[in-house]
């Protein structure tokens, strides 16, 4: 991943795996900065010049990294069109809040012969920014005050073959619910948009 | 005449029995027409095409739906109801006559979609389930979701819901007063975390910024003095910072200005212009006066040359917000809203360009807490923002963390006592208190409560005794919380002199 990030220029694979590798990050990111998980579950790690949380549970690194595997071959193929993170409450099953990445493919590029100019160093610049905004929306985001879960849904092209293990399900959207757009970040090839979406505070 | 008149009465009910060409479509034809898409989405279409008005009146008017399809509403208003029914049906007025009759003629109609209808029902499934059923499916990873473990609390409802700031605290050893010594009013400062707005001279002023008015108070006398108020009264202060050892005092601006007052003369000598946007944080080194502005850049000003821009430094790409050059001026210490530390040598390397020497990624908030240790050069204290909550001891020269602490609350503002070896950080939500902790295993000293928001700013006195903080809730309130034991500081003395005689013997 460090010589994807030292060769100038953007391919469809090294693509893949930058946005990937910022979904892992970025949905750590969540569960941290959302109090999903104990703190103490998580350990340091140094990434786009920023410290970063990333979980130690075993299972809970299994299961990311089993979805980030598999979500990234299908952004090799560009069959994605959205990473969503949910988060339910256990007790009551509701919806708490939702946050939208939508992911926009070039399916003009169909291999890596394809080779875009963008420096590494912008995407991660942009990343970057990103990352931060995710950490600073603990400022607005209402509190989880009960014992939440999240589920992690992706939007694929209909024609795909659902591999084994997984299975279809409903957009889950949070009812009565406020919105809030986030930075985008693109490698020329995909381009991700964020947004939050969580419960509206009755006042 | 009368013939005449019964003519023209007679022509016009004619009229009204005729279609009328350029009138608004009668209710029962505006839904036959929308029926389809009411089948879509029916809230919001009885929403938009009966509003609950439309609706009582058919009920109470108990009239029959009319039958003509020509007949105009208007029509149907003038014709008297038969309240009460007729032998057959008692009470019309229970049956919702029209929506029987909607029913039933648009069971028989035939379903046939136009292709414009298509659209418009796919562009209610993009809007209403945020992407096409036709174009998209969404998958999950099979199995159980993986829960936190039996009786884990989230950690940020702890913080929320806590009593007290954790950390062992310890008895304190000397008498803290709890209350503030005094409490000052200042209204209309502005509860904005990024500026900082207070600070106290070596002369017992303690210049505050109240929006676009800088005040002077003096501590020892108590009186007030306005210094300079902004023309423009949409322009605010937003920064303020004493010369070290004179009556000198800089001020930075909203639009971006860093101006030099002289106090005595209550004259401005320079105004220096090199930003682009608000300086937020201001910080002097002899003559030389740093300035941190939202656009991340800090700019060095020489104030005794025309030229006073000698250098920008940019390391952050967010808004300054802490700035401190260390006691012996060898560094400069920026904290920023890109949750950033960068420590800054007072000259450039050899590339003529300035580099920070360390920067430092672990804080998870905005630093604007920044504070040198009065006693050891290379140690610095930062705190960060509400998502970080975190104060952090740093050694700038090996750039390690020697220790850090969760105050559970925003760090707003970080002091070194001159006096005692403890530190003493203002917060914000929940508890907005003060807490004194001690260096270097900081245990919490003592806590000290009384602002009703967050503390913005602190400051403290020149002899180190008093911490003025000021607070959102527009009050400064006055802390005499480092002073220092009578009895103590003559045993001190005590002992300063008889060390200085053992030193002198050991000379001789």
């Amino acid at each position: 991943m460090a010589g994807q990030l030292t060769r100038e220029g953007i391919t469809l694979k090294g693509s893949a795996e930058i946005v990937s590798e910022f979904f892992f990050f970025g949905i750590n990111s969540i569960l941290y900065q959302r109090g999903i998980y104990p703190p103490e579950t998580f350990t340091r790690a140094q990434k786009y010049g920023l410290t970063l949380l990333v979980s130690t549970d075993p299972d809970l690194k299994n299961y990311l990294n089993t979805v980030v595997e598999q979500l990234k071959d299908w952004l090799y193929k560009c069959q994605v069109q959205k990473l969503v993170v949910v988060i339910t409450s256990i007790d009551s099953n509701e919806i708490l809040e939702r946050w939208q990445f939508d992911i926009e493919c070039d399916k003009t590029v169909k291999d890596d012969s394809v080779v875009r100019e963008k420096s590494p160093k912008v995407i991660q610049e942009e990343i970057r920014s990103v990352i931060r905004q995710i950490t600073a929306t603990v400022t607005f985001l209402p509190l989880l005050e009960e014992a939440c879960a999240f589920d992690l849904l992706i939007y694929t092209d209909k024609d795909l073959q659902v591999p084994e293990k997984w299975e279809e399900s409903g957009p889950q959207f949070v009812s009565n619910s406020e919105e809030v757009r986030l930075r985008s970040f693109t490698t020329t090839i995909h381009k991700v948009n964020s947004m939050v979406a969580y419960k509206k505070i009755d006042s | 005449m009368a013939q005449f008149v019964f003519e023209n009465d007679l022509n016009s009910i004619l009229k009204l029995d005729a279609p009328i060409t350029n009138a608004p479509l009668a209710r029962w034809q505006r839904k036959a027409k929308e029926g389809g898409c009411s089948s879509t989405n029916t809230s919001i279409n009885t929403s938009v095409l009966s509003p609950m008005k439309a609706a009582n009146r058919s009920h109470s008017s108990s009239k029959t739906p009319s039958k003509t399809p020509g007949k105009s509403q208007g029509k149907l208003q003038g014709t008297p109801s038969r309240v009460g029914g007729d032998r057959f049906i008692p009470s019309r007025s229970a049956m919702q006559m029209d929506v029987a009759s909607f029913l039933l003629t648009k069971e028989n109609e035939p379903t046939a979609q136009s292709p414009t209808k298509k659209e418009q029902q796919k562009a209610w499934a993009v809007t209403l389930n945020g992407f096409d059923m036709e174009e998209a499916k969404i998958l999950r990873l099979g199995g159980k979701s993986l829960n936190a473990p039996e009786g884990y609390q989230n950690n940020l409802k702890v913080l929320y819901s806590q009593k007290a700031t954790p950390g062992s605290s310890k008895k304190p050893s000397r008498y803290i007063p709890s209350m503030p010594d005094r409490v000052l009013d200042a209204p209309e400062i502005r509860n904005d975390y990024y500026l900082n707005l207070i600070d106290w001279s070596s002369q017992n002023l303690l210049a505050v910024a109240l929006n676009d008015s800088v005040y002077l108070w003096n501590y020892l006398t108590g009186d007030i003095l306005l210094l300079l108020q902004m023309e423009n009264s949409e322009e605010y202060i937003s920064s303020v910072s004493w010369f070290n050892g004179e009556n000198y005092l800089a001020v930075g601006t909203s639009n971006a200005e860093v101006q030099l007052w002289d106090v005595e003369q209550q004259k401005r000598l320079r105004n220096m212009v090199s930003h682009s946007s608000r300086v937020g944080a201001l910080s002097w080194n002899n003559h030389i006066l740093s300035s941190g502005s939202r656009t991340g850049h800090i700019h060095h000003h020489d104030v005794r040359v025309a030229q006073h821009h000698v250098a920008t430094l940019s390391g952050h790409s967010q808004e300054v917000c802490g700035l401190k050059w260390s006691p012996d001026g060898r560094y400069l210490a920026s904290g920023a809203n890109d949750n950033l530390v960068n420590i800054w040598p007072c000259v450039q390397g050899d590339s003529a360009e300035f580099a920070p020497v360390q920067t430092f990624t672990q804080h998870q908030g905005a630093v604007k807490a920044v504070s040198w240790c009065p006693w050891q050069s290379n140690v610095l204290a930062t705190g960060g923002g509400t998502s970080d909550r975190h104060i952090r001891i740093w050694n700038v020269c090996s750039g390690t963390c020697l220790n850090s602490v969760d105050t559970h609350s925003q760090v707003c503002s970080i002091l070194w006592s001159t006096t005692y070896k403890e530190l003493i950080s203002g917060h914000g939500f929940a508890q907005n208190q003060l807490v004194i902790w001690k260096y270097p295993t900081m245990t919490r000293v003592t806590e000290l409560k009384g602002h009703s928001a967050r503390v913005l700013n602190l400051a403290m006195s020149p002899d180190g005794c008093t911490v003025a903080s000021a607070a959102a809730d527009e009050t400064l309130r006055l802390w005499k919380c480092f002073e220092v034991d009578p009895v103590t500081k003559k045993e001190k003395e005590k002992a300063r002199n008889s060390s200085k005689s053992i030193i002198h013997q050991s000379i001789r």
